[in-house]
């Protein structure tokens, strides 16, 4: 029961011939190959040697260890990010708000934390307060865009940017007059010790981040394609008049969507504290959001690709980062792949459906 | 607090901050009058600041980066048309794809050229108009400015008096509103969009260019921060009417420059508190004037002739 | 710009050759042939009509002669001369102007800009000049246009007025008029009736497609019906005038349908006057302001058996009342199923209640057009047993009941998990129906049931409604195919610019009591 969606191409008919598979395989590793190699030439550019580039950047983010960990423990945040968008695509809202809903998230996280650390409360009940938190400030900061666009139809990609950027500027105003760490003169919150924070996986340094990311990406898939309420918004996605006719509550659903994507941001930001950064830095804002909805549309909305795409994105930007430091490229090569792997695999849907459209006649 | 120096740094900030604004929101009004969501706009932003200033420094002229601002912008502009426009793909995702694109690629190129050397612009020379400029208050105000200031207030003239008295507006007009109308009068919906979405990347590298040329003195990676989102909105809420991008601009190119105004005039206010306002702002106006953010019918969707 | 209906007066009223010729044209589109062979001549001075049932290949014919499409073989001739038209506009230079069944002005602009449309782009447009022009042309057409007005504020007559003062003014010599009265009130179809004459009178052709029989009639000097895309048969001048209205309808009928096929047209026997059961539905002052024409204390009884057709044109509330019955808008007053108030109710409540609506926007919000057919019969019942447990899909379930229904409709599909879109508008209606008339259906409401189907559909979709009756189903019908409710109705309301104006039994009389009902509303 999947309805196969080409968000790329702008298509809203979906479904396949499926007979050519030298086609498909063409079509699916395609847009990598050609993005690998255009990124290659902007390499070749800078002199570097694109092979030794890439070998080198899979061997520090996959085949390495410790690279390989630091790979899996940075995916956790991204999944939760990638979980988030899935919801609200596939639901039709354009939620590009993310980046506010998680900083504020984490900002809210990293000042509670540490201090009910202090006060002596135990590890569990710190990261589950923690956790939720999160996911609540998340849903919160959706409040406005959701009942704007659930009551007065008002384009949901406005609001959700401009709630961003104030969520942005909003956490750094926290961070640096209401939760500064009085410890320290670098403007940051308090720290949160690395003995509360999410615990690691078996003897490996990978962050717990990574299981929630992964459990949470899967149980969102299953939810929009195995159950009731994932076709309900389904269909408000798909087609909001026959949602409308079907007789379900468009407003409820929409405001249901931006409450779910948004807390999941909400939450990526929590487990980004509680796993990994122990607390926020002022002016901190690592933009997940935007960067990861690239990624959601290279793997289709589809939970399972996801996880895929945003492994490769995250061994990247690891590999990338070591790159940075021994080959003098800077780790903004992983944002140019991403934005060429988008613009490939679009051409390749235009000559996926060019290609259909000859079948045709 | 409110004094002479007080007001004129604030205006003169205003103008300084919303002059990117002003550029990219009117090049954006004019791509969604004939149709085109322009989301890549913060990436041709980008582009024209780090090509402007590029060419301002090899050159030694900023009118040559301003130039080479609006060429690198334009250049941005031609991969959306390419791929929005003459090949039809989903214009938030390309449009968030090149942002992402420019982004990265200018980090990386100035990381290339410049992260030894970190040169400097010298500032630019502003050019006071003649006599006028003298007047107390209202000369340093508005007749003492860099020349693309000038310019771009003629422009937001030049737009309106397109939009309203010439064919071409109605030909952009239709575009974005009933694209088959155009097609049925003989203009060619796809170069109509070109056309628009093109000029877009122009100004919006114009823009990009006066932040780095003319504001900063230097390019930084990610510079242009959300500019192009703005411009968007702004764009958006201003429905086709040029003048109010202008006054918009102005807005927020003052709650941007407030900081710094409030020093001057002897208050210590975070700068983060003032950059919430201008968002905060169109809130409110999203709020209260809610549903009369209406947009053209067929924007986002792409042409095909015969097609319904 | 010149002015060609007056240089056309100055010609001879009977010029020998025709203005435009089609010869041969034949259109392919992906599994279809859309146009086979279509030949047609088109003389000065005529109306010549292309009649034809939806899907007859009307709408691509016009395409071709436009210039949106091109013919894969065959061709165009004008004045004699051979021709490839290339675009709209290609088309408007050799005199050829079209009014398309949809709008093509631009409603954000005033009716002069949308004139001047296309000019030099640097140039700014002579408002005054051109605005003086249109009031001068229209005034001698009997037409009446303000030129600044903007184009969203006209209703659909007058944008289609300026639609044709337009193509005039360009020079046409032979206009197309593209299903022209569908959007229309009875009072404005007359007019364009009335127009269309004074403009043959003045030398112009003019193409006048349609798939009214009275409207052909009424209107036409030759009549040329197309039938799955080729030529059945062409009525001249002669002909026409020679016949009863009745003998030409005949022939018509039997050119458009086939031979023997005349009771397709709705001749068939009224439905004979059975004893009516317990009422089923009463709505009881029913007003709904949200849509385009507000629907005003709307009040009738449907009984047990019963099927009561709702005439009228389109457009006149009936979307609007169907709406405010299934719960899609807002509405006051009582809506009673088997005695129970269910006018407070959601859609879903109305629908377990025994409420269906068989909408006639079938792919806009019947379907979603991208989900499988299965999901599609489940559309209304999202979340319901056995279908889903506990929230959880029941993929066997789903495909089992899609199955029964693909069997038991004659829903002629690759299978269960094809996209809905996919499908033939007659087997997606099919699908609407399928969901709609199984389970416990009390009262079901029919939206223009029959609309763009072809003659196959349309008999088996009638079958479904009169079986739905038969089966004791209180049923509403509403449609703008006045023969379709002569066939099918015990009794026929008539809706006018949102009241209900009357409800006649349909016996002998009701076709002149309902045209009666019809037109009395269009007085002041």
């Amino acid at each position: 029961m999947s309805d196969v969606s080409l968000p790329v191409a702008g298509g809203k008919s979906g479904g396949k011939p499926g007979r050519d598979w030298l086609w498909m395989l063409a079509l699916l590793i395609g847009p990598l190959l050609a993005a690998l190699a255009l990124g290659g030439l902007i390499l070749l550019a800078m002199g570097v040697n694109p092979l030794s580039y890439y070998a080198f950047v899979v061997e520090r983010s996959i085949l390495r260890p410790s690279g390989l960990e630091a790979t899996l423990t940075r995916m956790g945040p991204l999944l939760l990010i990638a979980a988030s968008l899935i919801v609200a695509f596939r639901a039709g809202i354009w939620n590009l708000g993310g980046d506010g809903q998680f900083l504020l998230a984490a900002v809210m996280v990293a000042a509670m934390t540490p201090l009910m650390h202090e006060a002596g409360m135990p590890v569990w009940l710190v990261l589950v307060t923690g956790l939720l938190t999160g996911a609540v400030i998340g849903a919160a900061w959706s409040v406005l865009p959701a009942l704007l666009k659930a009551f007065q139809g008002i384009n949901e990609i406005i609001t959700t940017l401009m709630m961003s950027f104030l969520g942005v500027s909003f956490a750094n105003v926290l961070v640096k007059l209401a939760f500064l760490d009085p410890a320290t003169t670098t403007p940051q919150t308090r720290t949160l010790p690395v003995e509360a924070r999410l615990p690691r996986l078996f003897d490996t340094t990978v962050s717990s981040g990574l299981l929630i990311g992964l459990v949470v990406v899967v149980l969102v898939h299953l939810m929009m394609t195995r159950t009731a309420f994932g076709m309900r918004l389904r269909v408000v996605g798909a087609n909001p008049r026959a949602a409308v006719h079907a007789g379900l509550s468009v407003p409820k659903l929409t405001i249901a969507v931006f409450a779910i994507s948004a807390a999941l941001a909400g939450l990526s930001g929590a487990v980004d504290i509680l796993g990994t950064q122990g607390n926020v830095r002022a002016d901190w804002n690592p933009a997940y959001s935007l960067t990861v909805v690239p990624l959601v549309f290279l793997a289709r909305l589809n939970g399972f690709g996801s996880i895929a795409y945003v492994f490769l994105f995250s061994a990247l930007t690891i590999g990338g980062e070591s790159a940075a430091r021994r080959l003098g490229v800077p780790s903004f090569f992983s944002l140019v792949i991403v934005a060429l792997l988008l613009i490939t695999l679009g051409l390749a849907e235009y000559a996926d459906k060019r290609r259909r459209a000859r079948a045709r006649q | 607090m409110f004094t002479e120096t007080f007001l004129i740094t604030l205006f003169l900030g205003a103008v300084m901050a919303g002059m990117p604004l002003l550029l990219a929101g009117l090049g954006e009004q004019l791509s969604e009058k004939a149709g085109v969501l322009n989301i890549g706009l913060e990436g041709m932003i980008l582009a024209g600041a780090y090509a402007g200033f590029l060419v301002a420094w090899t050159s030694g002229s900023s009118a040559l980066g301003f130039l080479g601002g609006a060429g690198a912008g334009m250049i941005v502009a031609s991969l959306m048309v390419v791929f929005c426009v003459i090949l039809g793909l989903n214009q938030i995702v390309i449009g968030i794809a090149l942002t992402l694109l420019v982004q990265g690629l200018t980090a990386l190129l100035h990381f290339v050229q410049f992260s030894r050397s970190y040169p400097r612009l010298d500032g630019m020379q502003s050019w006071p108009v003649p006599g006028l400029s003298q007047i107390p208050v209202i000369g340093p105000m508005f007749f003492n400015h860099n020349p693309i200031v000038y310019l771009t207030v003629i422009l937001v003239a030049v737009f309106a008096w397109i939009y309203r008295m010439t064919h071409l507006g109605s030909a952009l007009q239709a575009a974005g509103d009933k694209p088959a109308a155009l097609d049925a009068a003989g203009v060619d919906v796809i170069r109509t969009r070109a056309l628009a979405v093109l000029t877009t990347g122009a100004l919006a590298g114009l823009g990009g260019a006066f932040m780095s040329v003319a504001v900063a003195g230097v390019f930084i990676p990610f510079m242009s921060h959300g500019n192009g989102f703005i411009a968007i909105v702004l764009a958006m809420l201003a429905r086709g009417r040029p003048l109010w991008v202008l006054g918009g601009a102005l807005l927020f190119g003052a709650s941007l420059s407030m900081t710094t105004a409030l020093q001057v005039a002897g208050v210590n206010v975070p700068v983060d508190v003032i950059q919430m306002l201008p968002f905060a702002m169109v809130m409110l106006v999203l709020l209260v004037a809610g549903r009369k953010a209406s947009l053209p019918a067929a924007l986002g969707e792409s042409f095909e002739r015969g097609a319904r | 710009m010149q002015s060609p209906v007056g240089a056309a007066v100055s010609e001879p009223p009977a010029t020998p050759g025709p203005v435009v010729a089609l010869k041969g044209l034949t259109k392919r589109f992906p599994g279809v042939i859309a146009n086979n062979n279509v030949s047609a001549q088109i003389f000065p001075g005529e109306v010549h009509v292309l009649l034809g049932e939806n899907g007859a290949g009307k709408s691509t014919l016009v395409g071709m002669l436009s210039g949106l499409q091109q013919p894969d073989q065959g061709h165009i001739e004008i004045g004699g001369a051979r021709v490839t038209v290339t675009s709209p506009r290609h088309a408007l230079s050799l005199g050829i102007g079209t009014v398309f069944q949809h709008s093509m002005l631009v409603p954000s602009l005033s009716v002069v800009d949308n004139f001047t449309l296309g000019g030099t782009w640097w140039k700014r447009p002579d408002r005054e000049g051109q605005a003086a022009r249109i009031v001068e042309t229209a005034a001698r057409l009997g037409l009446r246009v303000d030129p600044f007005a903007l184009v969203s504020t006209l209703s659909l007559g007058e944008r289609q007025q300026v639609e044709i003062l337009r193509a005039l003014m360009r020079g046409s010599r032979c206009l197309i008029l593209d299903e022209a009265t569908a959007m229309l009130t009875p009072h404005e179809a007359v007019s364009l009736g009335e127009l269309m004459r004074r403009l043959v009178a003045e030398g112009l052709a003019i193409i006048f497609i349609t798939h009214k029989l009275n409207e052909a009639l009424a209107y036409g000097d030759r009549i040329s019906v197309l039938r799955l895309g080729k030529n059945a048969g062409e009525i001249g001048p002669q002909e026409l005038r020679a016949q009863t209205d009745a003998g030409n309808t005949a022939r018509i009928i039997a050119l458009m349908f086939g031979a023997g096929s005349g009771s397709a047209a709705g001749e068939g026997a009224p439905r004979s006057g059975r004893e009516p059961g317990p009422l089923v539905l009463e709505v009881a002052g029913l007003t709904a302001g949200a849509g385009r024409i507000p629907l005003q204390n709307a009040t009738f009884s449907v009984h047990r058996g019963e099927i009561l057709g709702l005439a009228g044109i389109d457009g006149n509330g009936q979307k609007e009342l169907a709406e405010a019955l299934s719960g899609q808008v807002p509405s006051a007053g009582s809506v009673r199923l088997n005695g129970r108030e269910i006018g407070g109710m959601t859609v879903g409540g109305r629908r377990a209640a025994g409420l269906r609506y068989v909408t006639d926007d079938r792919l806009g919000e019947g379907t979603v057009g991208a989900f499988p057919v299965a999901v599609n019969f489940l559309l209304k019942e999202i979340g319901s047993t056995p279908f889903w447990q506990k929230g959880l899909e029941k993929p066997q379930a789903i495909r089992a009941q899609a199955e029964e229904h693909v069997k038991n409709f004659d829903i002629r599909t690759p299978g269960v998990q094809t996209p809905v879109g996919k499908l033939s508008g007659g087997n997606i209606q099919k699908v609407l129906l399928a969901r709609e008339l199984t389970g416990s259906a009390e009262a079901v409401i029919f939206a223009k049931p029959t609309y763009g189907l072809d003659v196959q559909n349309i008999r088996a979709t009638r079958d479904r409604i009169r079986e739905a009756a038969e089966a004791g189903k209180a049923v509403l019908l509403i449609s703008t195919d006045l023969d379709e409710l002569l066939e099918l109705a015990d009794r026929i309301a008539v809706i006018d610019r949102g009241r209900i104006r009357g409800i006649v039994d349909n016996d002998a009389r009701a076709r002149d009591a309902i045209g009666r009902l019809m037109s009395a509303g269009e007085e002041p």
